[in-house]
């Protein structure tokens, strides 16, 4: 602190830019940044910009809360670099590191400025210690916010995946169901179903159910809701594969299947569709 | 919870439901719902506009874009100084089969949105929250 | 008065809805529908929803008015188009629109209209048969 007590950091930022770039670049290479993965070039103008971030964020004399507007600017420079390193692969120390590695320069600054001061010099530190503490801690609840959306947006590819909306013939679509019906899942089958139903203007689809091994009130409501939407939008559904478990199931639930056509196999559905599309089928009778 | 902004407006015609519609909608594709839960949102926002107007009399729905820890929603308060619902768990019931008119469609409305409330009073009015949640 | 247009193709009527009516707006064109079905002799109502964003009971309901008004007036009403979405919220609200005849689109809706009347020839006003 100054004699009017405010922190010199400020000052001590502004003027010594250069010496803390140089002594800052110098320890990330001694703790091994990864060149594979950044180039030196890239390096340097992170620190460069860093530091100018730093410099006008602690003008305002705030240098606790990072979450103040003033450091707004550094806050988002530093979750687009975590962003960036978190996708070319560094691990979230070594991004925290970035930040973690300015101490030592900016101790041995703050040494040679208020060397004579001791009380002064350990309230400094300790300033800059919380300061680059918290900044170092935002890039890796950047990193964790990251790997979030990565893994929910591979949730969402593997379900649409394991719900594919098959064309079977010119107007009659095919969806079979593997697997367990949640709530979620669902929803997306059903959107992704009535959405095909549009685009290929099927008037038929056949939903198959032979790899769904149990069927519970709130799945068979949810079916029920599928067929109802697709009525009202001027297609007609087939639900094939029923198992006889499942028949049970939806009897002993008391689920009214209402008008809803049943049929024992996705081949019987398919049958039965072609007709509802005034389709015949025909084999060539064998030359005798 | 920290609502990040709010919006009244009135209903006293027909024409003011169209603009309430339009306002739901708007803030619903800015919160990036769904398209299917924008849908939901505007369409349970059109039935309660109707009520308010046809049942309340009249009165005011109050539009506000919510942020609560990592999720954000849009909540409509829809407020009247009408004759109130006497049997509420009435109306709640599904009255609507056809389309006929029967009921208020409450029920129906209820299933459209994650968070439902009503607050009714004979003689006073009838006060009803609505949520939904991305 | 803004009014929604009604187009007349043969024994048909087509409507094309495409914007968010208020209230008065479809109610006038439950009027319009109705005059125009006697005056043209229609057998068949084509009411193309596929760009309408939402539609709620009192819509509904206007839809099934008009369908129950032209049975009576001896013409058959099909809704075409409608939205996923709209599907989907229509069936969570509980409104299940029976009685009202859907297709997917308006070619679609055309071919069951033909179907059905071809099933069921209207007398000349003369009484004789048509060809």
């Amino acid at each position: 602190m100054n004699l009017s007590g405010n922190s010199q950091i400020p000052e001590i930022l502004k003027n010594s830019q250069a010496q803390l770039l140089t002594e800052w670049l110098s320890e990330l290479m001694a703790a091994g940044i990864r060149k594979d993965l950044l180039k030196e070039t890239v390096l340097r103008e992170e620190c460069k910009e860093f530091l100018d971030l730093l410099a006008e964020a602690v003008q305002k004399g705030n240098l606790t809360d990072i979450q103040a507007p003033e450091w707004r600017g550094m806050r988002e420079m530093l979750s687009s670099i975590s962003r960036s390193r978190t996708q070319k692969g560094f691990s979230p120390s070594e991004t925290a590191i970035f930040v973690f590695s300015l101490k030592q320069p900016l101790f041995n600054r703050l040494r040679a400025e208020l060397g004579q001061d001791s009380a002064i010099l350990l309230d400094e530190i300790w300033a800059v210690t919380m300061l680059l503490d918290r900044l170092g801690l935002w890039t890796t609840e950047i990193y964790q916010k990251v790997r979030e959306e990565v893994i929910m947006r591979q949730q969402e590819e593997l379900l649409e995946l394991s719900t594919p909306v098959v064309k079977l013939w010119e107007g009659i679509l095919a969806l079979p169901i593997i697997g367990t019906l949640d709530s979620a899942r669902t929803q997306i089958v059903m959107e992704s179903l009535l959405q095909k139903i549009v685009e290929t203007g099927s008037e038929v689809a056949i939903i198959d159910i032979t790899g769904v091994p149990t069927v519970d009130t709130l799945t068979a409501q949810h079916l029920l809701k599928t067929v109802t939407a697709a009525r009202l939008m001027g297609a007609d559904c087939i639900l094939s594969g029923i198992r006889p478990q499942i028949a049970q199931t939806i009897v002993y639930l008391g689920v009214d299947l209402a008008d809803i056509v049943t049929k024992a196999s996705l081949a019987d559905a398919f049958l039965l569709a072609l007709k509802r599309t005034g389709a015949t089928i025909t084999r060539p009778q064998p030359r005798l | 919870m920290v609502m990040q902004r709010t919006e009244t407006l009135n209903i006293q015609s027909s024409a003011d439901i169209v603009l309430v519609r339009q306002a739901v909608r708007q803030l619903a594709v800015e919160l990036r719902l769904s398209l299917v839960d924008q849908t939901k949102i505007v369409t349970a926002a059109s039935e309660l506009a109707r009520n308010t107007l046809d049942y309340g009399g009249g009165g005011t729905v109050k539009l506000e874009v919510l942020s609560e820890g990592s999720r954000s929603g849009l909540r409509l308060t829809f407020e009247d100084t009408g004759p109130g619902i006497p049997d509420i768990d009435l109306a709640l019931k599904d009255g609507f089969t056809t389309g006929n008119g029967l009921g208020m469609g409450l029920g129906g409305t209820k299933r459209l949105v994650n968070d439902f409330n009503i607050v009714s009073r004979v003689g006073e009015g009838t006060c009803i929250t609505i949520t939904k949640w991305k | 008065m803004e009014r929604i247009p009604i187009l007349q193709m043969g024994e048909f009527l087509l409507v094309t809805i495409q914007v968010d009516m208020h209230d008065r707006l479809a109610m006038t064109l439950q009027d319009d529908l109705t005059n125009r079905i006697i005056q043209a002799h229609a057998r068949g109502v084509l009411i193309d929803i596929s760009a309408l964003e939402m539609v709620d009971s009192f819509i509904g309901r206007i839809l099934g008015n008009i369908a129950k008004m032209s049975q009576i007036l001896d013409a058959e009403t099909v809704v075409v188009g409608m939205q996923p979405a709209v599907a989907i919220t229509l069936v969570e609200l509980g409104l299940s629109l029976t009685g009202i005849r859907t297709a997917l689109n308006v070619e679609k809706g055309m071919a069951h209209l033909r179907r059905s009347l071809a099933a069921t020839p209207r007398e000349s006003i003369d009484g004789y048969a048509e060809d």
